[in-house]
């Protein structure tokens, strides 16, 4: 598949959403609402969950699946709240020693005049602050679209690990393409020059491992993916909280690391 | 006289971060009471126009109206990146870029004093692509938080921003986090940071060490937003209402602390600087 290819499956109305991934993943999932300040957003939904016999804080972005639940959850495009609630329910795993389990699945965080009014640039912000200095392990899963610090703001992980079809990237092919190019029909070069596509973020070691979906059944990936969260978090929650984050710090700061001449 | 301003349409081509800025003339004209100005009269008001429009500055003349003279000492000057994932036409517009700018990339870094008191300062540039952030803008800021944070400074920083620059692509992105990182350190340490925005403060830039500062203050009707005007209207396919995204916006929805002109800026920050050194000096 071409990078432009792999950008439509990820978008692909039939694509498995954030809900159906944790109740395949995980069992008992609660869900809890609400930013204890104004709003409960749709677009994300989180909660408490087991994997196996370890209690785990779940976030997600949930796009919906029929067209009227797109419709409530704004195509799971989040808005202020949303990341606001994303950090409250962070703060509490925080506090009761849980690891942090996000499935990131979004063209980009919600583009309109609420989002503006309610802070979308403030939200996003306090939530990279939080997720660098969090103190239990977060895992971050990139399921279909990762679009720019709408994304970002639930990847700043320990671990960051992308379906074989899932896209991230600073700005849409289209946006780029328009944007840069003045040139809207140019959005197979601008795919390709975005290294977009989890097997070029891989290379760029944006993402640590990658799992491959094509002619896997839902059920077996799901399967692989938890067997994959349950080593990793063992590995995880055994190291200081020093270390946790030290290294966190480390795999964000050496990007773009660069040497004076 | 402040009424026109918010009938104008916001100045959209900055966010696509590839004007090339126009080299320095004799005069600047202003764009809403279209008067020209003589460029050193213009210094000597702090690029203020007679009727209130503020002028886009360097960096490097922020710099001298902010920092007291002579006290500016800049750190990591000769920076620079390459192009991190070769795309294409980015080293060609870098280039550019550095001969229209003067500047080796999109922010300048160093520590100062602010009537006297001590500082770690950045400012970006909006004459290198719009103060886009690239991986050198992010190391560059990312370092100063880290230098303050070892040295136990305040940091003071200007923003100026059309957002993450999108030729370094997924890199750009990732730099939002970066810095956040290391303001999060600095403040865990205890340490205070003051941003001043302004216009135009927009994207990556917002959402992540724009609005990050325990105090936040704004320059007079500079626009602020995560997304730009132009994007929402094209989303939402409705026009923006008057004034919207402006500080004196952002101000009414409690996101910035305090809008200041450029006459009182230094005095301002100075004042809030000496408030986090513990006892006055008398």
């Amino acid at each position: 598949m071409t990078a432009y290819e792999k950008v439509k499956a990820a978008r692909a109305p039939g694509r498995h959403t954030g809900l159906q991934y944790i109740e395949e993943i995980f069992q008992d999932f609660t869900e809890l609402h609400g930013d204890r300040s104004c709003s409960d957003d749709t677009a994300v939904v989180g909660g408490i969950a087991w994997l196996g016999e370890r209690p785990v804080t779940v976030i997600a972005m949930e796009k919906g699946t029929t067209t009227r639940e797109k419709i409530r959850r704004n195509f799971g495009a989040p808005h202020p709240e949303g990341y606001r609630k994303a950090q409250r329910l962070m703060a509490q795993a925080e506090k009761f020693g849980r690891p942090v389990v996000c499935f990131v699945d979004t063209a980009g965080a919600a583009c309109d005049m609420e989002a503006e009014e309610k802070g979308q640039g403030q939200a996003i912000a306090q939530s990279l602050v939080d997720m660098m200095a969090l103190k239990v392990p977060v895992i971050s899963i990139f399921i279909g679209e990762g679009g720019s610090g709408g994304a970002l703001a639930m990847a700043v992980a320990d671990q960051v690990w992308m379906l074989e079809n899932a896209v991230y990237s600073v700005i849409s092919p289209e946006g780029c393409a328009s944007i840069l190019w003045k040139d809207p029909k140019r959005v197979e070069d601008a795919a390709d020059c975005l290294k977009m596509t989890a097997a070029d973020l891989k290379v760029l070691g944006v993402a640590d491992r990658v799992f491959f979906e094509e002619n896997v059944e839902f059920e077996s990936l799901c399967r692989t993916i938890s067997a994959a969260l349950g080593e990793a978090l063992e590995q995880s929650s055994a190291l200081p909280v020093e270390e946790l984050t030290a290294r966190r710090y480390a795999r964000f700061r050496a990007y773009g690391g660069l040497q004076d001449k | 006289m402040q009424l026109k301003f918010l009938f104008k349409k916001p100045n959209i081509e900055l966010e696509q971060g590839g004007r090339e800025p126009t080299p320095p003339e004799p005069s600047r004209t202003c764009p809403y009471c279209g008067k020209e100005t003589p460029i050193a009269k213009l210094w000597e008001d702090k690029n203020v126009c007679e009727c209130g429009y503020l002028f886009r500055m360097t960096a490097r003349q922020r710099v001298e109206f902010i920092a007291d003279e002579g006290s500016f000492y800049e750190l990591w000057p000769d920076l620079e990146g390459g192009s991190p994932i070769a795309f294409p036409g980015y080293e060609d517009k870098l280039a550019t870029a550095r001969k229209n700018s003067g500047e080796k990339e999109g922010v300048v870094c160093g520590t100062a004093r602010i009537n006297g008191h001590p500082c770690a300062l950045f400012v970006m540039e909006p004459y290198f692509m719009m103060g886009s952030m690239g991986t050198v803008v992010g190391e560059k800021i990312t370092r100063l938080f880290e230098y303050a944070t070892e040295y136990r400074l305040s940091v003071v920083g200007f923003t100026v921003s059309g957002g993450a620059r999108m030729q370094e692509g997924i890199l750009s992105l990732l730099q939002m986090a970066k810095t956040s990182g290391a303001v999060g350190r600095h403040s865990a340490a205890g340490l205070f940071y003051l941003t001043v925005l302004t216009d135009p403060t927009t994207g990556g830039v917002t959402a992540s060490f724009a609005m990050e500062g325990d105090v936040i203050l704004s320059e007079p009707r500079a626009l602020v937003g995560f997304a730009g005007p132009r994007v929402i209207e094209q989303t939402t396919r409705k026009k923006l209402p008057a004034g919207f995204q402006r500080a004196e916006f952002l101000l009414e929805h409690g996101f910035v602390d305090a809008i200041v002109g450029r006459d009182e800026e230094k005095d301002t920050i100075a004042r809030l600087l000496e408030f986090h050194e513990g006892r006055r000096r008398v």
